[in-house]
């Protein structure tokens, strides 16, 4: 259990712990929304879309936080923008408008700094987490889970039902974007840990497993952050002991507990499933 | 004082794309009545109901729900549309789903509490559902999901109900059922209009009628509307229905 000591012994070590375990509870939940309306690819989409936002921020010497969120909500208007109003179909504009954003954001870092950053970037590097950037995880955090707690019908009702919550009246347009919002916080916060290219991957994946287990709304929210947590737990665990990408590491974990729910969930599994119809089918013989 | 009709409609006009949906439409219907819009497919009937909850954009006309514009009545409305796209792996409860209707009238920060859940159940109750409450609301067969939805408009304690096609898919039973409960809110002074594409039983259902085919073709009394050369008007060309249902030309 040397990992434990180094915990103990280590700042570094208990920032990237806390930090990617703050990053597992609220990407589980704000996951648990993003595949439930069918947004996989635009969880996708805005965390690529956050790169000229963090590169501007870094020319500019600001917190890359706000350069951040600008450019992941401008680019989540952009995609409802050319979808609305064109025939254009929404992936299809996820499409065009992300590449975009992330093309200039490639640009604009080369012309700026050495190729280091783009890659931390890109790739998470959680070990090298500073105390600032631990701050900003832990206030977003308090931020998304205060937001869902407080908004949890607006956020039930429309990712239900759309068209019930705008007939009560529910500004869903607005509710719309301020998930986007959310989303693109939730991005910022995972950068350090995943990085860019993978936060879908934590995104997605606990709250897939989570979907595979229970009915209920809630219930798939605490699992799907409990998922995300184990998950950023024993990621960080393999790369702080053999020495490698803690996004990678994280994000194959959360791709193991996945399979495993996909095997033997109770309800949904792939094996208890196959072994119902099995019994039933042998019961009428 | 004359009380403000539930409904009042004033030259509507709807247009997708430049195509004509609904063409200047004008009526009122009083509170109280239980009015069913005819007419053949692709007349405009869904595209009708939407536009006057204002959930597609009018090019024309002024619509009053209880005398106010219906952003400041929208909680006293409930609708229940033709097909519900809705994602039916959602990890929600036939209980659940129903206590949404109470959502309306909780205030924001609010959960539902436990006579929310109770009301939620007696309506569930009311459509015959009960036993299904504990179900995924995708383990239910068409027409039993489409009671569910029923129950929900009911929990909203609405005083305008607005439901399209509500009888698709659902056995004679059931569509008693559902008559029974539609005319017994209007017993209470609700008001409910319900689209309904089945000829034979409109005068059966309804104590008024909206004939509609792109404009209104006739709105009266059901024995006003009902009558074949009234009727033939909305459904022109389309004979052989009509003779199948009995109504000579
Ligand atoms: N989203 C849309 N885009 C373009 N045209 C539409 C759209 N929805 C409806 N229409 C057209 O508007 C007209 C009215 O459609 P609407 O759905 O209101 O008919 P309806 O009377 O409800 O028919 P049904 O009995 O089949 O439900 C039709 O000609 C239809 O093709
Ligand atoms: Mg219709």
């Amino acid at each position: 259990m040397a990992f434990i000591e180094a915990v103990m012994q280590y700042g570094f070590l208990q920032k990237a712990l806390l930090t990617s375990v703050m990053v597992g509870i609220i990407c589980g939940v704000i996951g648990c929304f993003i595949i439930l309306r069918g947004m996989a690819l635009m969880g996708d989409a805005i965390s690529h879309a956050v790169l000229p936002g963090v590169a501007i921020s870094y020319m500019l010497g600001v917190n890359f936080f706000f350069g951040a969120v600008i450019s992941g909500v401008t680019t989540a208007i952009a995609i409802g923008f050319v979808s609305q109003n064109s025939r254009i179909k929404h992936d299809t504009s996820i499409g065009i408008m992300f590449t975009a954003a992330f093309a200039s954001g490639i640009i604009i870092i080369t012309m700026l700094k050495s190729s280091t950053d783009l890659y931390h970037i890109l790739f998470g590097n959680v070990l090298a987490v500073r105390l600032s950037d631990m701050w900003i995880t832990l206030g977003i955090s308090l931020i998304v889970l205060a937001a869902v707690y407080l908004f949890y019908k607006e956020l039930l009702v429309t990712s239900f039902d759309e068209t019930m919550g705008a007939a009560y009246g529910l500004p869903v347009r607005f509710i719309h974007y301020f998930l986007m919002t959310l989303l693109t916080m939730v991005t910022v916060a995972s950068l350090q840990t995943v990085g860019i290219v993978l936060v879908v991957a934590m995104l997605i994946t606990p709250a897939a497993a989570a979907y595979l287990l229970t009915e209920r709304l809630w219930m798939m929210i605490f699992l799907a952050s409990g998922i995300g947590v184990i998950s950023s737990i024993v990621g960080l665990y393999f790369s702080f002991t053999y020495n490698l990408a803690s996004g990678a590491t994280i994000v194959i974990s959360s791709t193991a507990i996945f399979i495993l729910v996909f095997l033997f969930s109770p309800k949904h599994g792939l094996i208890w499933k196959t072994l119902k119809v099995k019994k039933k089918r042998a019961s009428l013989v | 004082m004359m009380k403000d009709p539930a409904i009042s409609i004033e030259d509507l006009h709807v247009s997708y794309f430049g195509n004509e949906a609904v063409t200047g439409v004008s009526l009122s219907v009083n509170t109280g009545n239980l009015v069913g819009i005819i007419g053949p497919n692709g007349a405009g009937k869904s595209t009708f109901l939407k536009a006057m909850l204002n959930l597609i954009p009018k090019d024309k006309g002024a619509v009053r729900v209880m005398g106010k514009p219906i952003a400041e009545v929208r909680k006293s409305i409930a609708y229940v549309p033709q097909r519900n796209d809705i994602d039916w792996d959602f990890p929600i409860t036939v209980l659940d789903a129903v206590l949404i209707g109470t959502y309306p009238h909780l205030k924001l920060f609010r959960r539902p509490k436990k006579k929310d859940k109770e009301w939620a159940m007696e309506c569930l109750q009311r459509v015959g559902m009960q036993e299904f409450s504990k179900r995924q609301i995708g383990e239910l067969s068409g027409g039993q999901q489409q009671r569910v939805f029923l129950a929900r408009a009911l929990a909203q304690k609405a005083d305008l109900f607005f439901l399209d096609e509500p009888f698709v898919g659902v056995d004679v039973s059931s569509e008693e059922t559902i008559v029974q409960i539609l005319k017994e809110l209007c017993r209470q002074g609700k008001t409910v209009i319900v689209v309904h594409h089945d000829l034979s039983k409109a005068n059966d259902y309804f104590n008024q009628l909206i004939l509609l085919n792109k404009e209104l073709i006739s709105y009266g009394t059901v024995e006003e509307v009902f009558k074949p050369e009234v009727i033939a008007k909305a459904y022109k060309g389309q004979f052989a229905f009509m003779n199948e249902i009995g109504v000579s030309l």
